[in-house]
């Protein structure tokens, strides 16, 4: 995606990537039921990286942990994204990365939802639309080059 | 008396897939059912149980996302995202594939006969509808391809008894089509949903259409006599909102009960029944029986068995078919 063509986002402001998740004596107790819980979920998905930088999208302030919503019980995820400038044109293919990761990681049981955070985007509403329809995911998904580009943001890079 | 939706049986269709639509043959014995495995399943009943009688696969490339039968039952026509459509005709105890309908751009989303059996209907991510006429030799020719939609085209119904044919679409629009002059063209725009119009069900005497979209609602059209004599004039008599709780899939109205059935995304099957004594513009549907959990997954179709009453399949995204039993109780 980035190769050699005029960035869209040329200086991005790169933030401050978190710590590791601190582990409680409950997690460790394997008796002990411990839900899903934004965190976990955050964890899944602040290493996904961006389709034009050498960056996390945690690094770009693209997905904050305050902007995951888990609710175990009732099975849903919501996740808003927040594209780095409002016509960003990889809006779509960066929430499609965030969804392709979440299904592939989360149970079959959780419905996920991908938006773009209020009010960050030019064509929010067109890209919550296609993100939320399955049918065009899944054939999205079936296309090879498009799989390949989603594979390339959900693989981790060795720094 | 109270109405309940029993279990009659789960088939484990279509394994470490979706399973996007089944379809009853004429006859109600036959059940077809396709999915993301690329493969089309037809099952029939053996004894008390639901079994597998065969597997038509190579017939297309990627997803199968729904499948037609003809009126007399014989043929098979299966759309799928690799933008063909096939025709299978049922030999001996299987199927053959017949023929490849090409010319969508891209993939097919939806596949429809008229009840002459004369005709074809097929719509796609391509924005369009293409009507395709049959002769006796089998083959299969392009008659017209309508653009109304601005938008990906979800699916397409006819008339259950005249040359009549409805589209929905991610446009947020139904449009419905007739023959003029060797042409077809959109004679009317249906507006009202606020999102995706995912299916489209007929009542038994195609006086009525039930739409269901992502707005998470239903809506009732209803054709009134035209005024200006041109266009048709259908419009919305009925919105059943606050049932579902995510995108409402697919929707079945039955033409021997009036049942009206919804697959949701929320894993629920809905029946609603129609109060008979409301008033025919303004009627009233409420809630007569679901089944909140009834896969583990989304519901993505929802279909009446032809000729027995109550008898209902659905199947959901983890794979599986479910057939119920609608029936009152004591």
């Amino acid at each position: 995606m980035s190769g050699g063509t005029r960035l869209e986002n040329a200086n991005p402001v790169i933030f401050q990537r978190s710590g590791e998740r601190l582990l409680t004596a409950s997690d460790e107790d394997e008796d002990v039921h411990d839900p899903i819980d934004d965190r976990e979920i955050f964890d899944l998905i602040r290493s996904i990286n961006d389709p034009e930088h050498p960056l996390s999208l945690e690094e770009l302030n693209v997905v904050e942990q305050i902007r995951v919503k888990v609710n175990d019980a009732e099975s849903t995820v919501g996740i808003e994204f927040t594209p780095t400038i409002p016509h960003c044109s990889m809006a779509t293919l960066i929430g499609l990365s965030i969804k392709v990761k979440l299904l592939r990681s989360l149970p079959d049981r959780f419905k996920i939802d991908v938006h773009i955070t209020p009010g960050t985007h030019a064509s929010e509403e067109a890209v919550n639309k296609q993100l939320a329809d399955k049918e065009r995911v899944a054939a999205a998904l079936e296309n090879s080059s498009l799989l390949e580009v989603v594979n390339q943001c959900l693989t981790s890079r060795s720094i | 008396m109270k109405e309940a939706l029993t279990l009659v049986q789960r088939l484990n269709a279509h394994p470490d897939s979706r399973c996007w639509f089944v379809s009853w043959s004429p006859t109600g014995t036959l059940l077809a059912s396709c999915g993301g495995d690329k493969a089309i399943r037809i099952w029939g009943r053996e004894g008390d149980s639901w079994i597998c009688k065969s597997v038509l696969e190579d017939g297309h490339q990627r997803t199968v996302r729904k499948v037609a039968w003809s009126p007399c039952g014989n043929y098979l026509a299966s759309a799928s995202f690799d933008a063909t459509t096939c025709i299978w005709k049922k030999k001996n105890d299987g199927f053959e594939s017949l023929t490849v309908l090409e010319g969508h751009e891209n993939e097919v989303k939806c596949v429809a006969w008229a009840p002459s059996g004369n005709l074809l209907a097929t719509c796609s991510r391509d924005k369009s509808v293409w009507v395709w006429e049959v002769d006796e030799e089998d083959d299969y020719e392009c008659v017209t391809v309508v653009n109304s939609h601005t938008q990906d085209v979800k699916h397409v119904v006819w008339h259950p008894a005249q040359e009549l044919l409805a589209s929905a679409s991610y446009d947020n629009n139904i449009c419905i089509y007739k023959e003029e002059d060797d042409d077809w063209e959109c004679r009317a725009t249906l507006q009202g949903h606020t999102s995706t119009v995912w299916s489209l069900s007929f009542d038994g005497s195609g006086q009525r259409l039930a739409s269901c979209s992502d707005d998470r609602t239903v809506k009732i059209w209803k054709e009134y006599p035209s005024e200006s004599g041109q266009d048709l004039s259908w419009k919305c008599v009925c919105t059943l909102s606050g049932y579902h709780g995510r995108t409402v899939y697919d929707i079945a109205w039955c033409p021997l009960t009036g049942a009206l059935a919804t697959a949701c995304g929320d894993d629920a099957v809905r029946v609603f029944k129609e109060d008979e004594t409301a008033d025919p513009d303004q009627p009233v549907f409420s809630l007569a029986a679901q089944a909140a959990k009834a896969h583990n997954q989304d519901v993505n179709c929802v279909a009446w068995n032809p000729k027995e009453p109550g008898i209902l399949a659905s199947c959901s995204d983890n794979g599986e078919i479910a057939i119920w039993r609608f029936q009152e109780e004591d």
